[in-house]
Order: C-alpha cells, then sequence, then structure tokens
C-alpha cells in the first residue's frame, strides 16, 4: 500500500519522464537545427525534474530503490503519468500543442507547489518553475507561429488540439490520495489555476487564430494507473536495455 | 609525517584550503568560470571528520552535475583531504543572480553574452529584447532560437558584425 505522498510524488515523476521521452524521441528528427536543440533541451528539463521526483520517492518508499530502478523497472500499471503525456509523438504541431497544454498548467502549478509544506517537493518545484517559464514561452511562441502560418500548418495544429483538448482535463482531477496532502498543504488544488491556464489557452489561441473546442467528455485513468497502449510501447523502448541487461551500467 | 601536520592544522584554516581547492573547479562546458563564479558552490563546510561541500544544480537535468561532483572530489583529494562528500542541493534554487561579476565578465571576453538584468525581474518572465553582442559590443542583436547548446544558453545572433553567439539566461 503505498502513502499518499509516495502516490503524489510518483504522478509528478513520471508525467516528467514520459513526456521527456517523448520529446526525446525528436532528437535528431526536429524540423530545423534550433529546433532539435530546443526540443532534446525540453527533455533534459523534464527528465531532471523526473530525477529528482523519483530520487525523493525512493525515500519515502523506503526499500532502497533508487530513481534508476522506479524508472526501468516498474510495469505500465504502476505508472501513475497523466494520459495527456504519453500519446504519440505525432507530427511537430501535436508535439508542440501538447507541450504548451502542459507548460500553461504546470508553470503556474509548481509556482504554487513550491510553498509546499514538504520541503523537498517545495525545493523541487522551485527549480522546475523556472524551466516550465521557458518551456510555456517557447511553446506559445509556436503555437501562434503554426496557427498563424500557412493553410497547412493551421490545419495541422487544430487537428492536434481537437485531439489533445480530451486529454487535458486529466490535469485538474483530485482525489482521494490527493485531497488529503491539499488538506495538510502538501500539495496544492489543480482547481484553483484553472481560470489561469485557460486565459493563457485563449490568448494564445487568439493570437494562433484558432479557437478553443468546448469541454466535453474528458480522458481519464493513468493517474490509476490505467493506460493505453501507447504507454507499453514507450516503457518497451525507454526499458529495454535494463530488462535485457539487468544492472547494465555506462 | 604528513597526517599529524593534517590534525594539529586550525580549524578555519582547514576549511580555507578545502575552499580554495573546491573553488578551483571549473564547469566542464563553460571551461572559463569556475564553480564559485557560477553560483554553483554553495557551501564549504566540516561534516565531523570529513570535509563537506555543496553544491547546486543550474538545470535539473543539468548533465554536468556528476562531472562536477568528481571533480570537486578529485580537487579535495589533491589537497589532501582523506574524508570527503559532495552534497547536492535543490534549495534555494539556483539563479544567475549568483553569478559573479568576475564571472560575467569572464563570459563576455569568451564570447558568451552574460545574463542581463535580475531573475525576478520582467525580463526573465517576458524575455528580453536587447541583448548586447558580446562581440563587437552593438545592441542590435535577434535571438535565434530560445534554446542553444546547452540548458542555460539561448542563440542569439549579431545584426551588426554577423556573428552568432551564446547568451547565458536569465532565471
Amino acid at each position: 500500500m503505498q502513502t499518499p505522498l509516495l502516490t503524489y510524488t510518483l504522478r509528478l515523476a513520471d508525467n516528467a519522464l514520459v513526456l521527456g521521452h517523448r520529446l526525446s524521441e525528436w532528437c535528431g528528427h526536429g524540423p530545423m537545427l534550433e529546433e532539435d536543440l530546443a526540443l532534446a533541451n525540453m527533455a533534459l528539463d523534464c527528465i531532471g525534474q523526473a530525477r529528482n521526483f523519483y530520487t525523493y520517492a525512493g525515500e519515502i518508499e523506503g526499500k532502497g530503490r533508487s530513481e534508476d530502478d522506479l524508472a526501468y523497472l516498474r510495469d505500465c500499471d504502476a505508472f501513475r503519468n497523466i494520459l495527456l503525456v504519453e500519446r504519440p509523438r505525432g507530427d511537430f504541431a501535436f508535439t508542440i500543442l501538447r507541450q504548451f497544454l502542459y507548460a500553461a498548467f504546470m508553470h503556474p502549478y509548481f509556482e504554487r507547489l513550491s510553498a509546499s509544506k514538504d520541503e523537498r517537493l517545495a525545493a523541487i518545484a522551485a527549480k522546475t518553475v523556472k524551466e516550465m517559464a521557458y518551456h510555456l514561452r517557447h511553446s506559445a511562441e509556436w503555437v501562434i507561429r503554426l496557427g498563424d502560418g500557412t493553410e497547412e500548418s493551421a490545419a495541422r495544429l487544430q487537428e492536434a488540439l481537437a485531439d489533445l483538448w480530451p486529454f487535458t482535463g486529466e490535469m485538474f482531477e483530485v482525489d482521494e490520495t490527493e485531497r488529503a496532502l491539499i488538506e495538510a498543504g502538501v500539495a496544492f488544488d489543480p482547481a484553483g489555476i484553472r481560470p489561469l491556464w485557460l486565459d493563457t489557452v485563449d490568448r494564445v489561441f487568439a493570437d494562433a487564430l484558432i479557437s478553443r473546442p468546448g469541454d466535453g467528455w474528458m480522458q481519464t485513468g493513468g493517474r490509476r494507473g490505467e493506460h493505453s497502449e501507447h504507454l507499453g510501447h514507450l516503457l518497451a523502448d525507454l526499458q529495454f536495455m535494463q530488462r535485457a541487461y539487468p544492472g547494465s551500467t555506462w | 609525517m604528513a597526517g599529524i601536520v593534517y590534525l594539529r592544522e586550525p580549524v578555519d584554516e582547514r576549511l580555507t584550503r578545502a575552499r580554495i581547492a573546491a573553488a578551483s573547479v571549473c564547469d566542464p562546458e563553460v571551461p572559463v568560470l569556475t564553480i564559485e563564479d557560477l553560483g554553483v558552490l554553495r557551501d564549504v563546510r566540516l561534516a565531523g571528520e570529513a570535509v563537506e561541500v555543496v553544491i547546486t544544480p543550474t538545470y535539473s537535468g543539468c548533465p554536468a552535475m556528476d562531472m562536477i561532483s568528481l571533480q570537486v572530489d578529485l580537487a579535495l583529494e589533491k589537497a589532501g583531504f582523506a574524508a570527503r562528500k559532495v552534497t547536492l542541493s535543490l534549495s534555494p534554487a539556483w539563479t544567475t543572480d549568483w553569478m559573479t561579476e568576475a564571472g560575467k565578465e569572464k563570459l563576455r571576453a569568451y564570447g558568451i553574452a552574460p545574463p542581463v538584468g535580475r531573475a525576478k525581474g520582467r525580463g526573465a518572465l517576458f524575455g528580453v529584447d536587447e541583448i548586447p553582442c558580446p562581440h563587437c559590443g552593438s545592441a542590435e542583436t535577434e535571438r535565434v532560437s530560445e534554446f542553444g547548446s546547452t540548458a542555460c544558453k539561448a542563440l542569439w545572433r549579431c545584426r551588426a558584425c554577423r556573428e552568432p553567439f551564446d547568451y547565458f539566461k536569465c532565471i
């Protein structure tokens, strides 16, 4: 049985690792050199954030599991990331739009989490928020450029938005586990930043000349360990070396 | 006997020696800067018999941290410290405000534009439009990409001398 703090920390870690991996898949495939570097840099930030959260999760658990054990030796159903981050990387519009929707949420979220009563989470959040500011700015600029670009870039962006929007609801979910932590001042209620998130989204979409879909049915499950098939494929790639050659180092 | 000499060494001199050794380590990616110039070196203290050096990463995913830890450890060993420990601290989060003035000047001389303004200022949040070119000093510059060769740098170019350059981001 996991303590609420462990589950919560793993959720933060898994979001960062899975998104970091998706971004890293662009390495060598970016639409231009500068963007290749930008995507790899954002991937590095996310993976660095994941390392900090995993190290802490291992300490909370107290069974001697390292950051690597948690990243490489857990199966799909143990992962607690939201479904948004495990969607396949798609085209550049899809990747950039996902990054924007995520960063527009995570920037204010980590800003508030840096006042957590849990000192360690507060420290990691304070570090993370600076990086998310760059991710938000960079991805927002691209959303505008693609939306207000050519007919094709605008169409691809709009298509990506239709795909991604049903996955945004999960960012704002709160369950029993998290409710207790919110009341204890350890976690932060994401409902509080929804107006801010929508405002950021609307302002950028207005410049990008695209409109946000209405809130319909939202996908859910990742935070409880119910994932799409895509996570399995991602982990097969990510975990291959440690599964095939346990304990290997380089 | 060297060991006896060390045991008799006054605590403050021992600390000073450890600090000098740790502060001599250079950043592997920006080799003109020491970790002290960068503000990565946070503390040097005695932890029982051991010397403890506290460092903080610039970015969460900074791949240079393992290298820096190793080099600090080696520098302390070379300075004669048998018991030593390098600790990584995340809080308070690193900011370019900790970069020394000497460090900023070294960066400029090396061809990297140093961070402009304070991390808490408007520039860090909304971006800055004016970064002087480290080569010719012209203010006629433009940003090519928010992300450069390392996590801590952005890619800029000078419209006056036509040279591209790295800008050390203000965070």
